[in-house]
């Protein structure tokens, strides 16, 4: 029998769709089909300059729209060659950090519904949206936040944002316990991600899965620690890894990654903290706005304002890739540019795309009720595998 | 390329493939390792830089295409390597005409590459020699055209300003002569 799971099912997690072939309600192929959120983002920005591309980025993985920020404008810096200023680094560390917990709360609170934990979403629900009071409080969105720019910040942070940042993460630990509790000695919870979905580490590398999935095989692959960014390595934090590759270690993976995305955001706090009040971006004019009190006072600076906004900056002929570790994966962004203000091409190489590839390897000889706990625990963003 | 030296890289790469045109990318701003090598030999590159226990490249990171026109060989195919263990990335590039845009297919060497050729496929109409299963991925099946190219223009349709919109206006149809439209997918 033929089964089409999807696009219109909730839990695949927007439009993906899953052609089965069954016999009875044992999988004998699975095939992953997409496309039906594509959007002609890597078209679209070879049509605007790369300030312009920054919102389209917010559309990607929605539920870490910073983390798609900081990759795009870190690509952007990598062929500028230019470096945001310290307090923007930990300013950008602390904000991906806390997207990394949201992104792995919505996760935590879809996959368990799926296969049965209702409380449990309600639970995460609930810290995601301090997190994204959080962003509204510093840009003004819940959800596009489109915060950082190429060579720092959009703007500064507000007064009174590090004491709401610092009550998210004092109270977090706590929350992760309660979900903990909920879950990860629950017999059903066992039974149904237990030895389900295995993925062997020597298949999800061949396979190019990055992130949690890729940890829960137990490879310690973290873009964070092996090719760090935005000073990464001055923070101190563990990589989780599994050791079964199957649904459960990813959870655990997934768990513990969010204890310790609250470590570093509570390093990065202390850190703007010693840092104190500073550059929220570079002066560099030729790439980056000036202050816009700077605009109303300095000619130079209005010709700047003028130039940025008017046609963009102009780097240089040649092309960059730069990858960060996003809640999923490795997110990375390929620019090659010819020298205009707009890149010639931007290939954006996002971690769903490739995870959800590992699916059929997941879940074929298995049951069809382990589809749906395989495609939880793969935590795919369709906005993000379609783009 | 961080952790490996590319010297090293070429002078392993020509021992064991004599006679290879081998060209490192240059320019001032190309921020990363970048190789030209032939289309033709892509394979046995591919897995000797996989297997060869010096760069252990286990991973393809993505493979994407890129349209130059209108330079002349119109098309580069990108592959990026990343070695787990070396902790190094590599980008290999594949140079291909506008005449014939055809490249052997890398799945044999890392079975991620499936996607990423079909959507190099999809984008620009570059063919993977031997792909299992080069079709569409994230167009629908009957999309004409290649739309990353750079003669396809974004916005095929024109915008409906009130001076061309009469003309444009098709009688509606005729809901009674309308049929369901044949689905057909196979799972392969």
């Amino acid at each position: 029998m033929t089964l089409n799971m999807g696009p219109q099912h909730p839990s695949t997690h927007g439009v993906l769709r899953v052609a089965l072939e069954l016999d009875g309600e044992t999988v004998l192929k699975a095939k992953p089909v997409i496309g039906y959120l594509h959007t002609g983002m890597e078209k679209q920005a070879e049509y605007k300059t790369y300030t312009q591309s920054i919102p389209q980025t917010d559309r990607m993985d929605y539920l870490a729209p910073m983390s798609n920020n900081l990759a795009f404008c870190l690509a952007a810096e990598k062929l500028l060659a230019i470096e945001a200023p310290p307090r923007a680094q930990a300013v950008r560390v602390l904000l991906t950090e806390l997207t990394r917990i949201s992104a792995h709360c919505v996760w935590l609170g879809t996959h368990a519904l799926d296969i049965g934990a209702m409380t449990v979403f309600f639970y995460c629900f609930r810290e995601r949206e301090k997190v994204l009071s959080i962003y509204d409080m510093v840009c003004g969105a819940r959800m596009t936040a489109s915060y950082f720019r190429v060579g720092g910040l959009s703007m500064d942070i507000p007064e009174g944002f590090l004491e709401k940042c610092r009550k998210f993460v004092d109270e977090m630990p706590a929350h992760v316990d309660e979900y903990e509790r909920l879950l990860s000695k629950n017999p059903i919870w066992l039974a149904r991600t237990k030895g389900v979905a295995p993925l062997a580490a020597r298949d999800a590398i061949a396979m190019g899965a990055t992130g949690p999935t890729l940890r829960g095989s137990g490879v310690a692959w973290d873009l964070r620690k092996a090719q760090p960014y935005s000073s990464y390595e001055s923070y101190d934090f563990e990589i989780p890894v599994g050791a079964h590759g199957d649904a459960y270690d990813r959870y655990a993976v997934r768990v513990r990654e969010m204890r310790e995305a609250t470590r570093i955001a509570d390093q990065a706090i202390e850190r703007i903290r010693s840092i104190g009040p500073g550059d929220y971006r570079l002066r560099d004019y030729k790439y980056v706005l000036p202050p816009k009190h700077e605009v109303k006072t300095s000619m130079e600076a209005l010709i700047h304002h003028f130039k940025i906004v008017a046609h963009g900056f102009f780097p240089p002929v040649g092309e960059a890739y730069q990858a960060i570790e996003a809640p999923k994966g490795e997110l990375g962004f390929y620019f090659v540019s010819d020298g205009t203000p707009r890149p010639w091409r931007m290939k954006v190489r996002s971690p769903s795309f490739v995870n959800l590839q590992t699916l059929p390897a997941m879940v074929e000889g298995r049951l069809v009720a382990d589809v749906i706990a395989a495609i939880g625990s793969l935590d795919i963003v369709l906005g993000e595998i379609d783009r | 390329m961080t952790g490996l030296a590319p010297e090293r890289f070429e002078e392993r790469l020509r021992e064991r493939f004599p006679g290879l045109s081998l060209r490192r990318q240059t320019g001032a701003a190309v921020r990363d390792d970048t190789w030209f090598v032939p289309g033709e030999q892509i394979v046995e590159i591919c897995t000797f830089l996989r297997d060869d226990p010096e760069f252990d490249f286990a991973m393809l990171a993505w493979l994407g295409g890129v349209d130059l026109l209108p330079r002349e060989p119109r098309f580069e195919v990108v592959y990026s390597l990343l070695s787990l263990s070396r902790n190094a990335r590599l980008h290999l590039k594949v140079a291909l005409s506008e005449e014939n845009p055809r490249v052997p297919t890398v799945t044999g060497v890392w079975p991620t590459a499936n996607w990423h050729e079909r959507e190099a496929f999809d984008f620009y109409g570059i063919t993977f020699a031997g792909h299992p299963d080069l079709t569409r991925i994230l167009l629908p099946e009957d999309w004409v055209g290649w739309p990353l190219r750079k003669d396809s223009p974004l916005g095929y349709e024109e915008v409906a300003f009130t001076h061309n919109t009469p003309a444009r206006i098709k009688p509606a149809p005729d809901l009674k002569k309308l049929k369901p439209r044949k689905v057909t997918f196979r799972a392969h």
